[in-house]
């Protein structure tokens, strides 16, 4: 099992903000990394600092067993990256677009007439090669830009938040076919702040302010929230929750979706005591019962443990 | 439209080029209440709000907000509304409280009653010790905590906001929330767009907005509810390969992942999980739990839109 | 049905620019300290007066007359010899070199030919490869050698020539260049704060964004464009002055009429091509589109075609033509005629009136460009 990549204490400073704050991780061949956090976290630096567009104020890493100091060229060469706002040329057609990205990374001949074709199933273009990039739908975009990306089969692949406002057909749609590259060998190195996507992968990182606050699979970082969650049902959720926060037992309340999540110190006894609590402010509760924590309760859980609200 | 409506739109129709945005929508949102306009990127969420706001002129139908009739007029509803675009209207160059100040100048809102409003914006933004700073070097959840301050400084009876948690953090995204439930409770009417599914739920009313049209219209419980399909979750040893296997099994519609469970909507009315369970068996995954669920939002939308994943044909109208 | 004006609404706009021109030091710069640049570059360093042309003399005669002749070469500050030459063929390579622009050839026999009152031609040699510049020094040779005549035949023979020139050069005595320039400089000043610095501003908040926010509130278009020109109105009245104070001070150049109407015309001239500047902006919507029109539009033009550097009467017909619709051009005429030959609004009140036509109209064309409208 060898690494595709690996970071220690990487750290990138700009003026006296430091963006990315020694950040450590290790990626294996073929595993989907994700790489969670809400904007302003350093998502996007960090994967810069990989692929060579930026350059470590220190520490150290290694891409496909390249130093991304001294040998960023050569990984250029092996990676694919699709970046935030897709790099795709809207006034070139679908066919233009993959031949213009080819031609960067070599692939010529009877190659290019392969992955071409292979690249416009995945997308599902195939009758379309010929329409004006910027007339596609989002979501065909997206999966334009991911076939761009991997033309040249490159070992790895790095996806900056791929799937921002795509519908949720489509975004599920995508990542079908980033489970068909790692399947086929492909190490896939994803930024997302969707943490329901976070699921998806096979490891996390979740950063927040620079810093990796969590490094694990999701069914583990999921155990690190030791305190009970408790999903209340009511007529009025907002009313609720506000009410909630700061009750006696109550860690945290909030909204999710119309219902309720509170965590709390012994589920027990929130089960008994806040009923009847809201029910004294004259509010119904139709229904108590535990539920397994989503990513999102994890990341605020493990925030607000830190101390600190998330912004600064 | 009633005349209770705060909000409404009949026929609203904008084109660019031959491109229809939006296509012939038509709402009524009630005083006082939150309504969300829901769906992904393309939907026309932005396109519709504009045309709420005043900023973008509809190729067809009609718009009245706080009673004004905003085609004709579209300068009159704008003393009674406050705007939030997605790209924020703030100045980088300018510190929180010239912003503030700024927008308080443009809607003129009396001196006198300044002190006590900026207190009270600081208040719930919690941007009080950043008032000096410059607004380009905040972060993402206080820039829009910001902008959401600027739009509320002159108190506005009808508050338009176009994906105003869009990338923002988990912990910012619940604050904002909190904060337009207090509108809301307030008299505020409140219209949001949003492609988060979950936010949508919080609303008292969704418009689910697929390539301009409305797709559907109502509470989110009765959307929920209303789908005349049984929902189940799913949870197995290999969602992945649970969620393929699901999607072609026996007695089920429609199978998609949600994080490590599966939501499987079942034929007829009172489907069986049963045919689905013994394909799973036959597979050898292990399925660690199966309970009905009530339809989520998102489920109800890929329902609804039954958009295709692959062929870009049934898009064809859209551009 | 717009609402009502609203001056707060108005001063708040103008507040906010000032508080983005104080942060962006390349604005600044461009506002305040490239108008000062240009004052002393073009002051100093262009100039049409030619002095202390180099010329060297080949004198045949040597007698007292060619020697005479020589001196009137030297004491005037046009020409500086800068060397005696023993041969013909020596002038030659000194004008192939450049060493020299002219030379002087006095012919053996001058002094005789002089006084016995015949013609005693001298031949001056001139490099013409820069027209220019030898046109000026053969009309300043040829000067020199008509009062040196003159003083020769009428000293020796006290008789009066028929006719006598005198000529007399109005406003402008020793034809400095200077003078000519400085006060079109303004003109030129003025229309690089419009080119530049308005035209960027409406559209810099359509790319950024926060136009869209702007146009939901009910602030009145006429509060954006006014709000927007007082803060660039202010800087472009202190440009104004000070280039007038620089020309004035440092370049003599003199300020002979009122200055109240040079304020006034400067003011209304200002105002309209601010308003232009302002209109490019709201029309092209992006700022690298409005820069490049509001140069062709306005900075070209008013630099090539008002008069300011190059004569207008000279140009062919059809950028004459075009000249008569820069309104640069008449703004300098007037300024020209304020510094130099002291007429104030009894002969200049068509320009007066004209200046405050444009301003109405660059305010004019502002406002209806503006529009409150996405797409």
């Amino acid at each position: 099992m060898s690494l595709a990549v690996s970071v220690r204490d990487l750290t990138r400073r700009f003026g006296d903000f430091t963006a990315v704050d020694r950040v450590s991780f290790d990626v294996e061949d073929g595993r989907i990394f994700g790489f969670l956090g809400p904007n302003g976290a350093g998502k996007t630096t960090t994967i810069r600092m990989l692929i060579g567009l930026l350059v470590p104020t220190s520490g150290e890493g290694h891409v496909d067993g390249l130093d991304i100091r001294t040998e960023s060229e050569a990984i250029k060469l092996r990676i694919g990256y699709m970046s935030q706002l897709f790099s795709l040329y809207g006034d070139l057609t679908v066919d233009e677009n993959i031949r213009f990205f080819a031609g960067l990374y070599g692939v010529t001949g009877e190659r290019l007439a392969r992955r071409r074709a292979e690249v416009l199933a995945m997308a599902g273009l195939e009758a379309e090669h010929d329409r004006l990039t910027a007339d596609l739908p989002l979501g065909f975009k997206q999966r334009l830009a991911l076939g761009c990306a991997v033309i040249h089969e490159p070992p790895l692949l790095f996806l900056d938040e791929p799937t921002s406002g795509v519908d949720p057909v489509s975004r599920r749609a995508f990542w079908d076919l980033i489970y068909g590259l790692a399947d086929r060998g492909t190490t896939v190195f994803v930024s997302t702040h969707y943490m329901e996507e976070a699921e998806y992968c096979h490891r996390l990182a979740l950063m927040n302010r620079g810093r990796v606050i969590a490094l694990d699979t999701p069914a583990a970082l999921r155990a690190l929230m030791t305190e009970p969650l408790l999903e209340i049902t009511t007529d009025h959720g907002p009313a609720v929750a506000q009410l909630l926060q700061g009750a006696p037992g109550v860690i945290e309340a909030a909204m999710f979706g119309r219902e309720v999540h509170v965590m709390v110190e012994d589920a027990d006894a929130a089960a008994r005591d806040l009923p009847a609590l809201l029910a004294a402010r004259g509010h119904r509760v139709h229904g108590v019962q535990p539920v397994r924590p989503s990513l999102e309760d994890v990341f605020v859980a493990l925030v607000r443990r830190e101390g600190g609200a998330v912004a600064g | 439209m009633p005349v209770s409506a705060a909000v409404g739109v009949r026929g609203l129709t904008r084109r660019f080029g031959a491109h229809p945005a939006v296509d012939g929508l038509t709402f009524a949102v009630a005083a006082g209440t939150l309504f969300g306009l829901v769906g992904p990127d393309g939907a026309g969420k932005t396109t519709t709000l504009r045309m709420l706001a005043g900023v973008l002129r509809p190729t067809a139908g009609e718009i009245s907000v706080g009673g004004v009739d905003v085609v004709k007029d579209p300068e009159g509803s704008k003393h009674h509304v406050a705007y939030m675009p997605q790209r924020f209207g703030l100045y980088n160059d300018l510190t929180v409280r010239e912003n503030l100040d700024f927008y308080a100048d443009l809607y003129q809102v009396p001196k006198a009653d300044r002190p006590a409003r900026l207190e009270r914006l600081y208040r719930f933004s919690n941007l009080g010790p950043f008032a000096a700073r410059l607004a380009g070097r905040l972060s993402g959840g206080m820039k829009q905590k910001l902008a959401l301050s600027c739009a509320l400084v002159h108190q506005p009876e009808i508050l338009l906001l176009d994906e105003p948690t869009f990338g923002v953090d988990p912990i910012s995204r619940r604050d904002l929330w909190l904060i337009l439930h207090d509108m809301v409770g307030a008299g505020v009417t409140v219209v949001v767009s949003t492609a988060y599914m979950d936010e949508a739920e919080r609303c008292d009313t969704v418009a689910l907005l697929e390539r301009g049209r409305v797709v559907a219209l109502d509470t989110p419980e009765a959307l929920q509810r209303g789908l005349p399909v049984r929902m189940e979750a799913v949870r197995t040893a290999d969602p992945r390969r649970a969620a393929a296997l699901l999607a072609t099994a026996p007695g089920v519609r429609r199978a998609a992942l949600f994080g490590d469970v599966v939501h499987v909507s079942l034929e007829g009315g009172d489907g069986n999980f049963e045919p689905a369970g013994a394909a799973l068996a036959g597979a050898g995954i292990a399925v660690l739990d199966h309970h009905e669920i009530v339809p989520s939002l998102e489920d109800v939308f890929i329902e609804m839109t039954g958009a295709q994943a692959h062929g870009a044909a049934a898009h064809r109208g859209a551009a | 049905m717009r609402n009502a004006l609203s001056l707060g609404r108005l001063l708040a706009v103008s507040r906010k620019e000032v508080l983005h021109l104080r942060r962006d030091r390349r604005s600044l710069g461009l506002a305040f300290v490239l108008p000062a640049i240009m004052v002393l570059a073009f002051g100093w360093v262009i100039s049409f007066d030619i002095r202390h042309i180099k010329m060297a003399v080949y004198d045949e005669d040597r007698s007292q007359a060619s020697r005479a002749l020589v001196d009137a070469f030297t004491s005037s500050s046009y020409f500086v010899v800068t060397g005696h030459l023993d041969r013909y063929g020596d002038a030659e390579p000194l004008l192939d070199r450049g060493a020299v622009r002219l030379v002087l050839v006095i012919p053996p026999r001058f002094q005789a030919r002089l006084s016995g009152g015949g013609p005693a031609p001298v031949q001056a040699l001139v490099d013409g490869s820069d027209a220019n510049t030898a046109t000026i020094a053969l009309a300043y040779a040829r000067g020199i050698v008509t009062a040196y005549a003159s003083r020769a035949v009428l000293g020796a023979r006290r008789v009066a020539p028929p006719v006598r020139a005198e000529t007399r050069v109005w406003y402008n005595e020793e034809l400095k260049s200077s003078n000519m320039i400085v006060p079109g400089l303004i003109a030129v000043v003025m229309m690089i704060i419009a080119a530049m610095l308005t035209s960027l501003t409406i559209a810099k908040e359509w790319e950024r964004g926060t136009m869209e926010q702007l146009a939901s509130t009910p602030v009145h278009p006429v509060e954006v464009v006014f709000g927007k020109l007082l803060p660039y109105l202010g800087i472009g009245m202190i440009d104004v002055l000070v280039t007038g104070f620089i020309g004035d001070v440092i370049f003599a150049v003199p300020f002979r009429g009122s200055f109240l109407f040079f304020v006034g015309a400067s003011f209304f001239f200002l105002v309209g091509a601010l308003g232009i500047g302002l209109a490019i902006s709201a029309a092209t919507k992006s700022q690298m589109l409005a820069i490049q029109v509001a140069m062709v539009a306005t900075y070209l033009p008013s630099f090539l075609l008002s008069g300011f550097m190059f004569d207008v009467a000279n140009m062919p017909t059809a950028l004459q033509a075009i000249a008569l619709f820069v309104p640069a051009r008449y703004f300098i005429t007037a300024v020209r005629g304020i510094f130099l030959k002291g007429v104030g609004p009894e002969v200049l009140w068509p320009y007066g009136l004209g200046m405050i036509l444009f301003g109405i109209a660059g305010l004019t064309l502002a406002t209806r460009a503006f529009k409150k409208e996405i797409g």
